[in-house]
């Protein structure tokens, strides 16, 4: 009997999330990736070029980091992989190199992407800088206004940033906008999505080029601990692509308790919300079938959460499996509570987080962990661009 | 035969029209279709709203929007159009992405359209592979069309696959582009419309994206059965008024 796999199927499922709901003038966009990705990515001149980036240009390994004054307050081993250390202050850049690689390798010479806080469209926009490849970053109107410093990197990067004026003008119409360009430059143009979201093979490729954190991991325990997995692992989900990247080589592995943290903001039965797995039902949003948050009518309805990386209506394929089949403990967390929690961790270990990332630390005040359980946290994003929220919000 | 293959393999060349269900205002929604029969259209493909319209271009999305902000759902369509057979005997297609679809129920959501008289459904992002896969046999079953589209980037090989899959016509997509985005075709517009019409398919093509006037509906009907207009025409409505449609359809007809 073939073990269990929570990884993606011959046919681009998870379960019954995935796939690829796409109208047919992107068939022939995805169908090139999906027929390329694996072998491409497999070759070993592309496999050499992206370790190397990755160390020299990003930053690589990040550390694994045992928060002493953490785990103490909380009874518990509590370790931190800090991806807020990565170039450019996210986990988003992993993804981007992987694919700036990837469209060099098609022979594209455009590249566009969407972004929600501006966090994914820096990172798009710094490697094609560093490519010297034609950059559109598809921004909703009114996150540009409230993420002005995140457009100014991405202008003084060359990026060009386009406003998505239709709809929410939000992230979901970033997206939407993002794939219509697609739509109307199928050939010369490839798409940099941020997220473990859309058609496949997008899901499976972004956790791919993310799973270089679980992979570091592995080996970062093994040298403190003597074992090569932790009791838990924690992400918080948006989409989903830091948590993909630290779940990626404990799926399958049972010894691993995989959590998962989504945003409750004003409370999960609020009205002002982003916790897609638990007010979610089976639908389709740009191009795959998943969790998604919509109307009785199927009209996809706008979320809420005080950090704009979370605040997407759907979550990728992968996390709605690993909901829906009881392998993952998601948990939802409002948006005062992540609040206090990223305000601890600054105090505690000095380190400020991403609004996003705070989320996660908040399951400590939660969930009881053992003393001696080992417990991984994806710091997944810095702080930094959250100041001013975290100036209003404790009045400093 | 049902009313679509019957028009389908007829003489002469067909225009249809793609209309906004619920738009201008939400109970227009059968005046409009009762307009366009008389005005002598030959086809209606009645627009079902959606939040997220990925293919359609900034026009067919503002309508949508308008329409979900009048009130429209897939429930009041079918309720709107219960007795759309008492007024119009043109076939009737219903177009609108899978989402709305699947919440509505994919059995449900057929059985009412067979029930009321609708005679084929273009969902874009609905893929020919889940079709065949999940759902040709409920559309079989109640005997509705499912119409596939095909691009200039669609290969040849999956053209035929799409041609194999298709019971009354196939939408071609003029060019690369989201719906309403560009004016009169180039000439490798043409050429693809050549290349199309030489594959001799077994089912008609009809030309979607990019009509607008009289002279681009000939130049997409010179080598297929037939043009779609969209966005020229939810523009024509939304400043005219549907007191404006017989013109803009005479408009359309009048030879260039």
């Amino acid at each position: 009997m073939a073990m269990k796999s929570y990884h993606v199927d011959k046919e681009g499922y998870y379960g019954e999330f995935g796939g690829a709901y796409i109208p047919e003038m992107l068939y022939p966009n995805t169908e090139e990736l999906r027929n390329s990705y694996l072998e491409i990515t497999s070759r070993e001149s592309f496999k050499k070029e992206f370790e190397q980036l990755l160390r020299d240009y990003v930053g690589r390994p990040t550390p694994l980091y045992k928060a002493e004054r953490l785990s103490d307050q909380y009874n518990t081993q509590i370790y931190l992989k800090r991806e807020d250390l990565c170039h450019t202050g996210a986990h988003k850049v992993n993804n981007t190199i992987g694919q700036i690689l990837l469209a060099k390798a098609l022979g594209k010479n455009r590249i566009i992407a969407e972004t929600g806080a501006g966090q994914h469209g820096v990172a798009t926009a710094t490697v094609c800088a560093l490519m010297g490849i034609e950059c559109v970053v598809y921004m909703g109107e009114i996150d540009i206004a409230r993420q002005a410093p995140n457009v100014a990197r991405m202008k003084m990067l060359g990026a060009t940033v386009r406003a998505a004026t239709s709809g929410s003008k939000t992230l979901k119409d970033a997206t939407n906008e993002a794939i219509r360009d697609w739509i109307n430059n199928p050939v010369d143009t490839h798409y940099i999505i941020g997220s473990v979201v859309g058609p496949h093979p997008y899901p499976d490729m972004v956790a791919r080029f993310q799973s270089v954190i679980s992979e570091e991991v592995k080996w970062q325990l093994n040298e403190l601990h003597g074992r090569d997995y932790p009791d838990h692992v924690v992400a918080c989900v948006g989409g989903g692509s830091n948590a993909a990247g630290i779940y990626y080589h404990y799926l399958d592995d049972p010894r691993v308790n995989i959590i998962a943290v989504e945003a409750a903001g004003k409370g999960v039965s609020s009205g002002h919300s982003a916790a897609t797995s638990a007010l979610g039902k089976v639908g389709i949003i740009h191009g795959s079938k998943t969790l998604l948050m919509q109307t009785d009518d199927g009209q996809i309805t706008e979320p809420y959460s005080i950090s704009a990386g979370l605040d997407y209506p759907g979550v990728g394929p992968m996390h709605a499996h690993l909901f829906k089949s009881g392998r993952g403990q998601f948990i939802s967390i409002t948006d005062d509570h992540a609040m206090s929690a990223g305000r601890k961790l600054s105090e505690l270990e000095g380190i400020i987080p991403a609004i996003e990332t705070a989320h996660a630390f908040a399951i400590f005040d939660e969930l009881n962990f053992k003393k001696d359980e080992i417990v991984v946290v994806n710091l997944s994003g810095r702080g930094d661009k959250d100041l001013q929220t975290y100036i209003d919000y404790f009045n400093l | 035969m049902n009313r679509l293959t019957e028009r389908l393999s007829a003489e002469g060349k067909i225009l249809s029209i793609y209309a906004t269900a619920g738009f201008p205002q939400l109970k227009d929604t059968l005046q409009v279709l009762k307009e366009l029969e008389n005005a002598g259209v030959d086809l209606i493909e009645i627009g079902m709203p959606f939040s997220d319209p990925l293919a359609d271009g900034p026009t067919i999305q503002e309508s949508s929007t308008k329409a979900l902000m009048n009130g429209m759902t897939t429930e009041l369509l079918f309720d709107q159009l219960k007795e759309v057979r008492n007024h119009l005997s043109i076939p009737l297609i219903l177009m609108g992405y899978f989402n709305p679809v699947l919440q509505f129920g994919v059995e449900k959501f057929l059985k009412k359209a067979a029930e009321i008289g609708i005679d084929g459904v273009i969902l874009p992002d609905l893929p020919l592979e889940v079709y065949e896969r999940e759902y040709k046999d409920l559309f079989e079953a109640y005997g509705l069309s499912m119409i596939f589209l095909i691009t200039p980037q669609t290969p040849e090989s999956r053209i035929r696959q799409i041609e194999q899959a298709s019971t009354s016509f196939i939408y071609m997509v003029s060019t690369s582009s989201t719906t309403g985005a560009q004016e009169g075709f180039s000439e490798g517009s043409m050429e693809y419309f050549k290349r199309i019409e030489a594959m001799n398919l077994k089912v008609p093509t009809v030309v979607g994206f990019g009509i607008s006037n009289a002279s681009s509906y000939h130049q997409a009907t010179s080598h297929s059965k037939g043009a779609i207009i969209g966005s020229a025409f939810i523009k024509a409505l939304s400043k005219e008024g549907i007191e404006g449609i017989p013109a803009f359809i005479r408009s359309i007809r009048s030879s260039s």
